[in-house]
């Protein structure tokens, strides 16, 4: 408890902010079941019911109660954010780590292969992709976890570079540790913070990525709630006049902001700079 | 070789070439596996074997991968990038004319943001921390974070709907006068700029902040030099190559963007162009305009890699 | 007595340390007279630097004036405008840095940023600038002065673009100049020229300085009044000349305190040899030029060779050789008669064992995030298959003998001070239980006062254990303290080796004996007593050595 006023205390106004909207859509998102007033495919009312209604938010494009089903898309987006972006982090930071410490023709070979697949704007690369081998939820995971453990490999391994360099990891280089002490003991544990806030930072673009995955029909399927595909599915509403799919988006919006307000704070103070300079 | 300008731009111009040749095939690979499906989907899943065969063989569809990834190389280096599944017209003709209306759409967007990115990074640089920088650092943090549906429909939703200043759906064709044209085009263009000067901004902004706290920065101040001498003459030379940097790197995010806005809009790019081929298999559409992208990318990376190491001074005057 | 040109009195200095604001200049007062040289010497933390820098109104980001004032020529300097200020700055009072690499804008020649202060403080057109700069250039004795200014400052080496930083100062003509330890980062050979062009040109002009540095010797040449700082505080003030002769303060006294030279006699040919290093030739991977040039070296158990040279000498190249770290074109390293492998992923574990490395930066040296029990600890698990209670004994025995507390054990390195880290690094090495220890320049980043207890440590360590040390250094004076034979190196080669008797006593090398002359002393006039003797062709200078 005691560590955590401190945490707070170091933040600023906008990082604090942050912190709640990411804490209020994670409680969502977990406590879902029991938070939604009706369920995920339930049909509860008429087509484009207005906003503030007898419903919270009004129904959506076939009657369901649109507060429930946001619910339940933060959870079901949330989880496949977060277990694609640790799928990506584990991946690439591996490989990243691996690259780095075994330098030579290990790290040119990687490192190529990289260049290749990363020169594929994300977006193209997973409509291809996806349009190929389907949208069932454990290939979304994979596929977004390959793509994204591209920056991912880069990152990781420029922070391990720089780490590497170090008197430190020669030492024990001269010692004669082998690979795996040299990564995980020397490299590692200096490497958390700049990995940590990257950790983040790929959350906010796999997120977003799903939600334009979503949005352009690729992403998790129905009945599935999922905010991108909500969106899609009212945006026809907006030439009728119905706002209703610039509620899903907001949430989107809403989330990517609190955590990029989150880890700029944290960012600023890993990298030790000053508010005056 | 001794020109050094020479020795920086041949060795990443291969670079650039190799990695289009292993981006080629990697699309070639993701759009193999597409095939299989092709024929059922067109022929529908009771189809008899032997008609899937044949329609198979009549798409060219039964030769080895390698086989068909070589004649496609060829072709596409003649020009021609094969025919569409969907509706039988020639690939290149459908990109040629999708490509027009996404470069305007860049082009016209660029003209706008690339200025106005720089101009506050650069405020918002200088006048760190202040209410100034605080004020556009939120606004931009809000566009960035946001997905460019969000942003897109927001603006919908005001200057159509609410306003009915702008057309909604912007259907645009040659045919149309210049200031037609950019009426139809304008809120795409107006969302896609949003998104691009939120990322220039703080880009530009980051790279100024670094800048600034060089040590001859503050060598200029204790030499008594204006405030005005110091950015102008001291920052901003070291300055360009970061902010080019910046600059072409966001031209590239630019190209990932205009997919969803397009869809958005229904403007006839190539973002939808590609979004509708995926969804129909229409797999030389798919591989075509993958390419093009693609390219487009490494293009572009290529570029800022070579332009921001031109604009350091330390290469450009050399021991 | 000349006029008071600047006149501080009881200035009062914070900075903001991790959140709290501490005072790092307390309280202190100086004058400074109209073409009066004034030394601040003081070690890390002394608050030198940041107090001459008030000279031009100036605190680095962090720091902030609380109360006290600054009297320039009658003007008060404390709460002036940045209008005023810039006034001032480049005009009445000029900076010359530590770092002239990184304090000249790489976009601009040379010649630019120095004309840019004068013109714009309106003292003189851009052609008369253009002129002045090439007088200066010259008097600095800058190599090429009518056309050095139209070069870039990576196209100029550090020696050069120090003294164009201070031409530079000179231009506007200014009444004081401060100079913020400007030879530091430069070769010793480097720095007499440097201080002598120095020198010279402010004498000339009867220009006022405050020369700011850590190193007595070097102040001694240049100040006529010294005043020595310790945690912002005044120690001793006075002159030169006569705090040189009869400090009054026991710090001042113990910053004085030339190194002992240590006796050591033996019998060289009896003793036994431990490493032989035969024709050793080497370069780095990819390049053309051989950095090590057919080198041989005998180190001999349970004593010390000294490797000198300055920076380009091969020395620190030669510790990677032995260390496998960079394999060798020709030639061998063998320990006890037996050949070391080449490569250092070839060598067995006892191999590594019996050869440790202490680097020169302690703060890289360590990993920030292992405790400095397990630090100590992993050589004594790694070699010795030590664990559990045994090892965490062995460990307390360790800080002892490294004079450190033992509860120590359970802090970070970033909580230990510079000496302190670098006394754990000396145990990491013990803790293997090698037979030869490479120091690679472990005392170069000390302050010179925590540099002697190293020393004395690492001296100790040698009697009781009977370990053999291979020190890297560039500074004689650790050389004479702590060698017993030598080996002087210049561009990869070896120039002289021997004993140490044989080596500081003449005759001498060319280079042994430039060398030995750089090397400033606590005598005033050594500097103006040594730039005559290479006037007058009866010393060595860098240009009669490389023809």
């Amino acid at each position: 408890m005691k560590q955590f006023i401190a945490f707070w205390k170091d933040l600023n106004l906008s990082a604090r902010i942050g912190l709640v909207i990411v804490s209020f859509f994670a409680f969502c998102a977990i406590f879902a079941p029991w938070l939604a007033p009706y369920g995920e495919s339930e049909i509860v009312g008429d087509v484009w019911e207005p906003i503030g209604g007898e419903f919270f938010f009004g129904t959506d494009q076939i009657g369901r109660d649109l507060l429930s089903r946001l619910i339940f898309g933060a959870r079901n987006t949330m989880a496949l954010a977060i277990v694609s972006t640790t799928v990506s982090f584990t991946a690439g930071a591996v490989l990243g780590f691996i690259a780095a410490t075994m330098g030579g023709r290990v790290d040119q070979v990687l490192s190529r292969l990289v260049d290749v697949v990363i020169s594929i704007p994300t977006l193209i690369a997973s409509l291809i992709v996806l349009s190929a081998v389907g949208t069932a939820t454990s290939t979304l995971i994979l596929v977004i976890g390959i793509i994204y453990a591209m920056p991912v490999f880069r990152i990781a391994r420029a922070v391990a570079m720089d780490i590497e360099v170090m008197d430190y990891v020669e030492a024990a280089r001269l010692r004669g540790e082998g690979l795996w002490w040299l990564m995980s003991r020397e490299i590692l544990p200096n490497a958390m913070t700049p990995l940590a806030a990257e950790f983040g930072l790929r959350f906010c673009f796999v997120f977003l990525l799903i939600a334009s995955l979503s949005f352009l029909g690729l992403g998790l399927q129905p009945p599935l709630a999922d905010w991108g595909a909500m969106v899609r599915g009212n945006a026809d509403g907006i030439a009728w006049g119905f706002m209703h799919p610039l509620i899903p988006a907001a949430c989107i919006a809403a989330l990517t902001i609190g955590i990029n307000l989150l880890i700029d704070r944290w960012v600023f103070k890993a990298s030790g700079l000053r508010d005056d300079q | 070789m001794n020109n050094p300008v020479l020795s920086i731009i041949l060795p990443r111009l291969a670079m650039g070439v190799f990695i289009l040749f292993g981006v080629s095939v990697l699309i070639t690979i993701g759009v193999e596996a597409l095939a299989g499906d092709v024929c059922s989907a067109i022929l529908g899943q009771a189809a008899e074997p032997s008609t899937v065969a044949a329609c198979q063989a009549q798409l060219g569809l039964d030769r080895p991968v390698h086989i068909r990834y070589i004649k496609w190389l060829g072709n596409v280096l003649q020009g021609d990038l094969g025919t569409s599944l969907a509706n039988q017209r020639e690939v290149s003709e459908q990109i040629g004319k999708r490509l027009g209306n996404t470069l305007y759409l860049a082009a016209t967007t660029a003209l706008f943001a690339v200025p106005v990115g720089i101009l506050l990074g650069v405020i918002a640089a200088l006048y760190r921390n202040s209410f100034i920088d605080n004020a556009i650092s939120t606004t931009t943090l809000t566009t960035i974070a946001s997905p460019e549906f969000f942003v897109g429909y927001v603006l919908m939703a005001i200057f159509a709907v609410n306003l009915g200043w702008l057309p909604a759906i912007s259907n645009v064709d040659s045919s149309m006068g210049f200031f037609t044209r950019l009426e139809a085009s304008a809120l795409p263009v107006m969302t896609l700029a949003m998104v691009t000067v939120a990322h220039m901004m703080r880009m530009t902004r980051a790279s100024i902040i670094s800048l600034l706290a060089s040590p001859y920065i503050e060598m200029a101040k204790l030499k008594g030099l204006k405030p005005s001498r110091i950015i102008i003459k001291h920052a901003l030379p070291n300055a360009w190559s970061p902010i080019i940097q910046v600059v072409v790197l966001n031209l590239a995010y630019m190209i990932v963007g205009v997919v969803v806005i397009e869809v958005v809009f229904v403007y006839p790019g190539l973002g939808a162009l590609i979004v509708d081929a995926v969804l129909n298999r229409d797999l030389p559409v798919i591989q075509g305009t993958a390419m093009v992208f693609a390219t487009a990318y490494v293009l572009l990376f290529l570029l800022a890699d070579i332009l921001s190491m031109l604009a350091n001074p330390r290469l450009r005057h050399r021991r | 007595m000349s006029e008071i040109l600047l006149d501080v009195k009881d200035l009062l200095i914070e900075a903001d340390i991790d959140g709290e604001w501490k005072p790092i200049v307390n309280h202190l007062s100086m004058t400074l007279h109209r073409g009066e040289i004034l030394g601040l010497i003081g070690e890390s933390g002394a608050g030198k630097s940041t107090f001459g820098l008030t000279a031009l109104g100036y605190t680095k980001p962090g720091c902030r004036i609380v109360s006290g004032s600054i009297n320039l020529d009658g003007v008060e300097l404390v709460g002036q405008s940045d209008a005023e200020l810039r006034e001032i700055r480049g005009n009445k009072v000029a900076y010359v840095a530590q770092s002239a690499a990184a304090s000249f804008n790489p976009a601009h020649t040379l010649a630019e940023q120095f004309a840019e202060s004068p013109v714009q403080h309106g003292k003189m057109k851009m052609a008369e600038a253009r002129k002045r700069s090439i007088e200066l250039f010259r008097q600095l004795d800058l190599p090429d002065p009518e056309h050095i200014g139209e070069r870039y400052p990576h196209q100029v080496s550090g020696g050069q673009l120090q003294r164009a930083m201070t031409a530079m100062a000179l231009g506007s003509d200014p009444d004081i100049i401060i100079f913020d330890e400007p030879t530091t980062a430069l070769d010793v050979t480097t720095q007499i020229e440097v201080l002598g062009a120095i020198k010279e040109a402010v004498k000339a002009r009867n220009v006022a300085a405050i020369y700011i540095s850590h190193d007595l010797a070097v102040v001694a040449q240049m100040a006529d009044r010294i005043m020595v700082l310790r945690y912002g505080n005044l120690i001793e003030e006075g002159n030169a000349r006569e705090m040189l002769a009869n400090p009054r303060e026991t710090y001042t006294k113990k910053l004085l305190n030339v190194r002992t030279v240590r006796e050591s006699r033996y019998d060289h040919d009896k003793e036994d040899i431990q490493l032989k290093i035969e024709n050793i030739t080497a370069r780095y991977p990819g390049t053309s030029v051989d950095v090590l040039k057919d080198i041989n070296v005998d180190i001999i158990k349970g004593k010390t060779v000294a490797v000198v040279g300055e920076s380009g000498s091969g020395k620190s190249t030669l510790a990677r050789v032995i260390t496998g770290l960079l394999p060798p074109g020709q030639g061998s390293v063998k320990f006890h008669g037996r050949e070391l492998t080449a490569e250092l992923r070839d060598r067995p574990k006892k191999d590594l064992q019996s050869i440790q490395m202490i680097y020169q930066m302690a703060d890289v040296a360590m990993n920030p995030r292992h405790k400095i029990k397990d630090i100590i600890g992993r050589p004594l698990e790694f070699y010795l298959g030590v664990k559990g209670k045994a090892r965490e004994q062995r460990v307390l025995d360790l800080l002892q003998h490294i004079e450190l507390p033992v509860e120590y054990g359970e802090r970070y390195p970033a909580q230990l001070s510079g000496g302190e880290k670098q006394r754990v690094c000396i145990a990491r090495a013990l803790a293997a239980e090698p037979e030869l220890i490479i120091c690679d320049e472990v005392t170069s980043a000390l302050d010179q006062l925590v540099a002697e207890g190293i020393l004395d440590l690492l001296l100790n360590l040698q009697k009781e254990l009977n370990v053999s040390y291979l020190f890297i250094t560039h500074d004689l004076a650790t050389v004479k303290a702590i060698a017993d034979e030598i080996v002087v190196m210049y561009q990869g080669a070896v120039v002289e080796q021997g004993t140490k008797a044989e080596i500081l006593t003449p005759p001498y090398q060319p280079y042994t004996e430039l060398l030995l002359s750089s090397v400033p002393e606590m005598d005033p006039d050594w500097l103006d007593d040594l730039v005559d003797r290479r006037k007058r062709g009866e010393a060595p200078t860098a240009e009669s050595i490389s023809s």
